[in-house]
């Protein structure tokens, strides 16, 4: 096989600004971002109501914004992990499949471009969407910090913020190239939508439930455990099967960058404990150093999974 | 680019197509030259959409040959795409986009000088009869509008060959009229054109040569009139209406009569060796019959289609007795 001529991004640009500019235009997205953005602030604003009492005490108070829940609203973060999938499953499900059901996809392939010119430019579009609305946010909600706290935030507040944006856009993303793998294996968008809002709610809502059944499948409960508690084997077991939901990665990730006290993401041993000033807040790199395999896992996540659907697309035959 | 010394834009050798095992395609040999307009012909699923799309080298071929302007479609895809318009059979726009914009697009995508693109895209909207509506949104467009902004596609593009699948089918007659006329302008640019249809009349209006497709392979081709000599066997075709008695028996006692066919009641077509419609006319009414209708038939595609799929059908029933 004669390496094929012609670079794999002519066209990428041209793909990417159309499908940015549609993203941002259409319907859709604007419903998507005032959802995301009224619960947002009404979840900041209940927060702000408790951590006015506590200005003086909490060296980390812009943090608080975003991880406080207050009864009886979900913290800022729980409502993203929630929302964020929404949004990035609307921008994909019907990104390529939609190509084919405007009839456009023969036209747009018989220009001189490949077409992994068109998925990349598709996918990175629906990232750069994801991006905008999420630093939007985040920008109003330091702001509104500003005017309600009265406090500036300090510089490792900031760093551990870009942090909460960077991890936010990788969970964004792989849900993002599920949405698109739907895309490009359903031919009907609304088979697509389902399949991927199904997966969702799978991770989101049953995957706990079902990576504890299978641990006391595996490791039924003894007496012994009535008394002390899981075995240490029960909960390595259930931690590492819910880690293959992206929605425990993306939680525990936050949960390191956010709430600089995390020390450990798994089980502690007691003696493990000795010497530690507990609520203390670790370094910032020490809290990096925590959740690196979370987000390295989570951006593995997106490789594996547009891979995926880049495979899938390439065999495709165009005729519709 | 000038391929030198020869004129062909579009060759293919032993073109052959398998989806598993079914074959699509079986063993297809074309030459098409600039400024001729090539019409792919025959029943659905012949083989013609798989043809052209092995040609745009967005479908690999099983075996066989293909040089588009000079290129390999499939090793250098780019670069045939670069040279080729295709217009498909049933194309589509972002209707949420005006007409312009969806040129814009199409026309980054194919790498035209940014600087060229609106001279280009007004150049070819005012060709199509567009440039009023160009600002519209495509969603207010109607089929043959549709279809129209197709081919300003490939026109802003200023191909080399330009392959229109199915290009008029499913317009009003008016459409048609107009669409087969922008075709020709085509044409008058020196542009290859490769179009499959399966409406007849309007293949023969356009098209210089047509090549007939029948489960994958090219069963005739040549022009018109060649392809009415090899099938109709060169004779000189009547239509008759008449009522009489027994009137096939008296047909067949004129001299140079080679076929009679009885199309319906009191209808006749013949095929002759000569013009013998005096002959005819004088024999009918002998017999006691009346003549209502005596026509010659221009050897028509269509009745070349006709004839030859009525011949592979019997001969198919033969071989299944």
């Amino acid at each position: 096989m004669a390496r094929r001529s012609g670079s794999v991004w002519t066209g990428c640009g041209t793909v990417f600004m159309k499908e940015f500019a549609d993203h941002l235009g259409s319907g859709r997205m604007r419903v998507l971002e005032w959802l995301v953005l009224l619960t947002g602030i009404g979840a900041v604003f209940t927060a702000i109501q408790d951590l006015k009492n506590t200005t003086s005490q909490d060296p980390f108070l812009f943090l608080r914004l975003f991880t406080d829940a207050h009864d009886p609203l979900p913290s800022f973060m729980a409502v993203l992990g929630f929302l964020i999938p929404l949004v990035a499953i609307g921008l994909g499900f019907d990104a390529v499949n939609g190509e084919f059901n405007r009839r456009t996809m023969s036209r747009i392939l018989a220009q001189p471009v490949y077409r992994d010119a068109l998925l990349l430019g598709k996918f990175f579009a629906g990232l750069a969407t994801l991006g905008v609305a999420l630093v939007t946010l985040w920008l109003l909600i330091i702001g509104l910090g500003l005017f309600t706290l009265g406090v500036p935030p300090t510089g490792e507040e900031v760093i551990r913020g870009i942090g909460f944006l960077v991890v936010s856009l990788a969970y964004g993303g792989l849900w993002l190239a599920v949405a698109m793998l739907c895309s490009v294996i359903f031919r009907a968008a609304a088979t697509s939508a389902l399949v991927a809002l199904g997966l969702w709610l799978l991770m989101s809502v049953l995957w706990p439930l079902i990576s504890q059944f299978i641990t006391s499948a595996i490791f039924p409960t003894t007496q012994l455990n009535l008394i002390l508690g899981p075995s240490y084997q029960q909960l390595m077991l259930q931690q590492t099967l819910a880690r293959l939901s992206p929605n425990t990665l993306y939680a525990e990730s936050l949960l390191g960058i956010m709430h600089p006290s995390t020390r450990a993401l798994g089980p502690v041993f007691m003696e493990q404990l000795q010497g530690a000033v507990m609520g203390n807040p670790l370094p910032l790199g020490q809290s990096l150093l925590l959740v690196w395999p979370q987000v390295t896992s989570l951006i593995a996540g997106v490789i594996v999974l547009f891979v995926g659907a880049y495979v899938v697309f390439q065999r495709q035959e165009v005729r519709a | 680019m000038a391929d030198s010394g020869t004129d062909i834009v579009i060759s293919a050798a032993g073109l052959r197509k398998l989806y598993g095992r079914a074959i699509a395609v079986d063993g297809i040999d074309l030459a098409i030259k600039r400024g001729e307009i090539f019409g792919l012909l025959g029943p659905n699923g012949a083989g013609k959409t798989t043809t052209i799309l092995m040609l745009l080298g967005l479908t690999e071929a099983t075996s066989g040959t293909v040089t588009v302007a000079g290129c390999n479609p499939m090793r250098e895809p780019l670069e045939v795409k670069r040279h080729v318009g295709y217009l498909p059979d049933s194309v589509g726009f972002y209707d949420n986009l005006t007409a312009r914009q969806n040129l814009r697009y199409t026309a980054k995508l194919a790498g035209i000088a940014r600087e060229e693109i609106e001279d280009r895209l007004s150049d070819s909207l005012r060709r199509v009869r567009l440039a009023e509506v160009g600002d519209n949104r495509v969603g207010t467009y109607s089929h043959g509008m549709k279809r129209r902004l197709g081919l300003a596609e490939v026109i802003m593009k200023r191909a080399e060959v330009a392959i229109l699948d199915e290009p008029t089918s499913g317009l009003d007659p008016q459409a048609t009229f107009e669409f087969l006329d922008m075709i020709r302008g085509l044409k008058a640019d020196r542009v290859a054109v490769l179009l499959s249809s399966h409406l007849l009349d309007q293949v023969q209006a356009v098209c210089d040569r047509v090549a007939l497709f029948n489960r994958g392979k090219i069963a005739i081709e040549g022009t018109v009139e060649a392809l009415s000599k090899q099938v109709l066997g060169g004779g000189y075709g009547v239509e008759i209406e008449a009522v009489g008695t027994n009137l096939t028996k008296v047909f067949g006692g004129i001299d140079g009569v080679l076929r009679i066919t009885e199309e319906g009641s009191g209808k006749y077509s013949l095929v002759a060796s000569r013009d013998i419609r005096p002959e005819l006319g004088a024999a009918i009414v002998a017999s006691g019959g009346a003549l209502m209708r005596l026509d010659h038939i221009e050897p028509s595609l269509d009745t070349v289609y006709r004839h030859y799929f009525e011949g592979q059908k019997s001969e198919g029933q033969h071989g299944a007795a």
